[in-house]
């Protein structure tokens, strides 16, 4: 049971505060409710341009790192396709810091033209090493644009092309900035060997008087139901052949979520899970294989992947698969292996919750999800799915009408 | 002073007053040692809210111990592949089924098995860990599978610039035949052959040389639950020393190799050979390192990232290894702007040795240093993963003072001396792989 109070100050800023007095550190987590769904299709990859440029200077303090590693802290910060955060760990005692940075660049940045030109640079060069300068780098683009024909979950959080980010422009920057960044969409999240009261007290100080901004209503185009098959060959420069395949499945916040998820522990997951057991080590077919999906707020994606064997047919592996769906899709699991996954799904969580970092990016997460006591909830949520659930679910999402494949082929061979 | 409104007086741009992290008392929380019946060493850390531990059985069985390419290696990542009693799947999924992870690794000089579980369910599981370092039984179609699987995963590392330019550069620095320099063919897998890994796996894990770790929220009774298990075992403590293997460098400094025509970046990599943390040197050229590209307020980093946007990322680092080791840059830039980022990373070079530090830039990453740490020391994972590295390397926690002092003293004059007997040029091996 993770203890947090809440309280939201008068411009909308929501703040949450978790005391844990066995760390001599602090955390401070800023989730900022904009992620790369909410880019216009043309300027894609900006969200994660923006994370970037956060760390260029805001209005009163020129340079944001030194003086936090002058407080003997640290940073870092990502981007999804569903939001942005930002998180520091800094010794208890110089929290004050944390407030003094995160407070002046929610007020606003300094927007310089220097910093918009280097980091476009930088996020390119990111984008080669990790989607250009890979083998099999550019699936998910691929996969992606097969699957969603509409939701902006169509580009990846990269963005679509290098154009894009490398035409992005100042006065983008600053739309984006007083669109997303204000109190009204952020949530606050202070944990570690701190009180409440003196959180309270800092937040009042240093961003009680930022402009409140305008809630942003999100208003995404919806994926319609898929009701056919998609397949999509490519041929490409790597080594081995490779399958993808994928079905849509619940978004974050459905009670059918946690029942995905749960297949996908039952197919892969380890050692002892169905794909593996018999298509990697009994068939020998595969040389490795995953099943797994996105956790994301929208209807998201179950998803299976693995490389071939040398010499095996690209058909002949997605029948053996195919096979293993008919399997979860006829009978209903054991009451070991459902015991199994949900073991799992428990250890898993107290392993995470063992940081004050994850339990504060947590606590923002679900805060941003519409109730951050649904970190509390989550186990139970699991622990109501039956093997019946698994059997009704399966059949559904494995429904041949709703698949996306992709042959991957090699080109040497 | 008159006492204003507060908000009037919210100078934004003044910082907060801190306390300086170099006044920060650090203490290593010493652990608890037992010996088992056999002799082997357990050093336990007893801490953290969450009913999670870890146990790590730590072998003397690394490559360092091997005779022919990839023994130690294979072994390890077979050790759950079957016993006479129980099939890969079985033991798979006995450790699933109470959500525990079972992981093996291998290093140069050890190679280990570390369990990560809920505090409840050990008594369940340390039967199998026995059971799998004194019964496994390496059965030739598990040996097929994975010579099979680990070849094509080699064949997409080999596709990867930073991947070659990775194994390229130990191999420069150490020798093809050096542990901490060889690496893996197609041709080292097909080779390996059962009844070799069978004899490797007797001598070096059945009756092998070993410590245990283990730190979370302890059991009352585990020195029993650990000594019913592994104390009666023919199990060794370790060596008191580990052989140390000539190293021999290449002769030829630079190189330019071209992996794939397609490729859009290169892999950056210089390299020199640098003695090990006995050596006077050491902890002020970690100092010096972190400085020059330790941390994300680098010089490296600042100019080349920061500055000039060659990369996503640069970084310097110090190996961690035990008897030699080597000091790296690495990167991965745009292919156009490989050379021109060499050439900033030897500018760099340049400053240290020639001006000194100022007083504001050392004072910043002695603090950061000393955060950096205090944070590191947080938990019972982390703690222990500190103290097995001072244990492994035959150090005492005065090793760990003795860093903390350097990093609070070390001068501007003492960092300009060490860039200017290390940080030169030509001592270093210098690898692009586009």
């Amino acid at each position: 049971m993770i203890q947090y109070e809440r309280f939201v100050l008068a411009n909308g800023l929501r703040v949450l505060v978790h005391e844990d007095t066995s760390t001599p550190m602090a955390v401070m987590n800023i989730m900022y409710d904009v992620g790369s769904r909410d880019e216009e299709p043309e300027r894609t990859g900006f969200a994660h341009l923006f994370e970037h440029l956060m760390f260029g200077g805001s209005i009163n303090i020129p340079q944001y790192d030194e003086p936090l590693q002058m407080a003997g802290g640290e940073n870092n910060a990502y981007t999804t396709n569903d939001l942005t955060n930002y998180y520091i760990t800094i010794p208890a005692d110089n929290l004050e810091t944390a407030f003094w940075l995160e407070s002046d660049r929610m007020l606003s940045l300094a927007f310089s033209e220097k910093s918009l030109d280097v980091q476009r640079k930088v996020v390119c060069e990111e984008f080669k090493e990790h989607y250009l300068n890979k083998p099999y780098g550019d699936v998910w683009h691929k996969l992606r644009e097969m699957i969603y024909q509409k939701h902006p979950y169509r580009w990846m959080t990269i963005g679509k092309e290098l154009s894009h980010i490398e035409n992005a422009k100042l006065e983008d920057v600053k739309k984006f900035f007083f669109k997303h960044y204000r109190p009204v969409n952020a949530i606050l999240v202070v944990a570690g060997n701190i009180t409440v009261a003196r959180v309270k007290e800092l937040a009042e100080k240093w961003f009680g008087d930022i402009p409140s901004g305008e809630k942003y209503e999100r208003n995404l185009p919806q994926e319609p139901r898929q009701t056919a098959p998609r397949r999509l060959e490519v041929k490409a420069n790597v080594p081995l052949d490779a399958f993808y395949k994928c079905w849509h499945i619940y978004s974050r916040l459905d009670q059918r979520y946690y029942t995905a998820d749960l297949i996908s522990e039952v197919l892969s997951g380890g050692g002892s899970s169905r794909l593996y057991q018999s298509l990697v080590k009994e068939k020998q077919l595969f040389s490795n294989i995953d099943c797994y999906h996105f956790g994301t707020v929208d209807k998201g994606l179950l998803c299976i992947d693995g490389k071939l064997v040398k010499g095996v047919k690209m058909e002949d592996a997605e029948k053996a698969v195919e096979e293993e769906l008919q399997k979860i899709k006829n009978e209903k699991v054991s009451e070991e292996e459902l015991q199994k996954v949900k073991n799992k799904t428990e250890s898993m969580m107290a392993f995470e919750d063992m940081s004050v970092m994850n339990r504060a990016n947590s606590l923002a997460f679900y805060e941003l999800l519409g109730d951050a006591n649904l970190m509390n909830t989550e186990l139970s949520k699991y622990q109501q799915v039956t093997a019946d659930d698994i059997l009704k679910e399966s059949r559904i999402i494995f429904d041949e009408a709703n698949s996306n494949t992709l042959y991957y082929y090699s080109s040497n061979n | 002073m008159i006492a204003t409104n507060k908000a009037t007086i919210l100078d934004r741009t003044k910082a907060p007053a801190i306390k300086d992290a170099v006044e920060f008392d650090l203490k290593l929380k010493p652990y608890e040692k037992f010996v088992l019946d056999n002799g082997v060493p357990v050093y336990n850390i007893n801490a953290g809210a969450e009913e999670v531990m870890m146990v790590e059985l730590v072998f003397f069985a690394g490559n360092s111990y091997e005779q022919k390419n990839l023994v130690a290696a294979a072994v390890n990542a077979l050790l759950k592949n079957g016993t006479t009693k129980k099939t890969a799947f079985q033991i798979n999924n006995h450790f699933e089924y109470y959500g525990s992870y079972l992981n093996r690794n291998c290093y140069n000089e050890t190679a280990t098995l570390t369990l990560h579980t809920l505090s409840k369910h050990l008594p369940e599981l340390l039967p199998v860990m026995q059971e799998i370092i004194t019964d496994s039984i390496f059965p030739e179609e598990e040996i097929s599978i994975f010579k099979q699987n680990s070849k094509q995963r080699l064949a997409v590392g080999l596709k990867k610039c930073d991947f070659v330019a990775g194994r390229l550069i130990d191999a420069y620095v150490y020798g093809e035949q050096h542990p901490y320099g060889k690496y893996s063919n197609a041709e080292d897998y097909d080779a390996l052959k059962r009844n070799e890994l069978v004899d490797f796996y007797k001598k070096y894990y059945s009756n092998g040389q070993c410590i245990l770790f283990c730190a979370g929220k302890l059991p009352p009774n585990l020195y029993q639950q650990l000594n019913d298990y592994f104390g009666k075992l023919p199990l060794q403590p370790p060596p008191a020393e580990t052989t140390s293997f000539i190293i021999t460098p290449a002769e030829q400094k630079k190189y330019r190799i071209s992996n794939d025509p397609d490729g859009v970046q290169g892999a950056i990599r210089l390299a020199q050979p640098f003695p090990n943390r006995l050596h006077p040197d050491f902890l002020k050229c970690s100092m010096l390192n972190t400085l020059f590209g330790g941390y994300f307020g680098s010089r490296l980093m600042s100019n080349i990232r920061e500055e000039k946007g060659y990369t996503y990322g640069i970084h310097s680092y110090i190996q961690n290894h035990v008897h030699q080791t080597a000091w790296l840059i690495s990167t991965e830039a745009g292919k156009d702007v490989c050379e021109a980022t060499i050439e900033e990373v030897y500018k760099e070079m340049q400053l240290l040795r020639e001006d000194l530090v100022d007083e504001e830039e050392l004072h910043l990453v002695r603090n950061y240093m000393m955060g950096l740490i205090l944070g590191d020391l947080d938990g019972p994972f982390q703690l222990i993963a500190r103290w097995k590295n001072i244990i492994l390397n035959n150090l005492d926690e005065t090793y760990f003072y003795k860093s903390i002092q350097n990093i609070k003293t070390v001068s501007a004059e003492q960092l300009r001396e060490m860039a200017n007997k290390y940080l030169l040029p030509e001592r270093f091996y210098e690898l692009v792989v586009i």
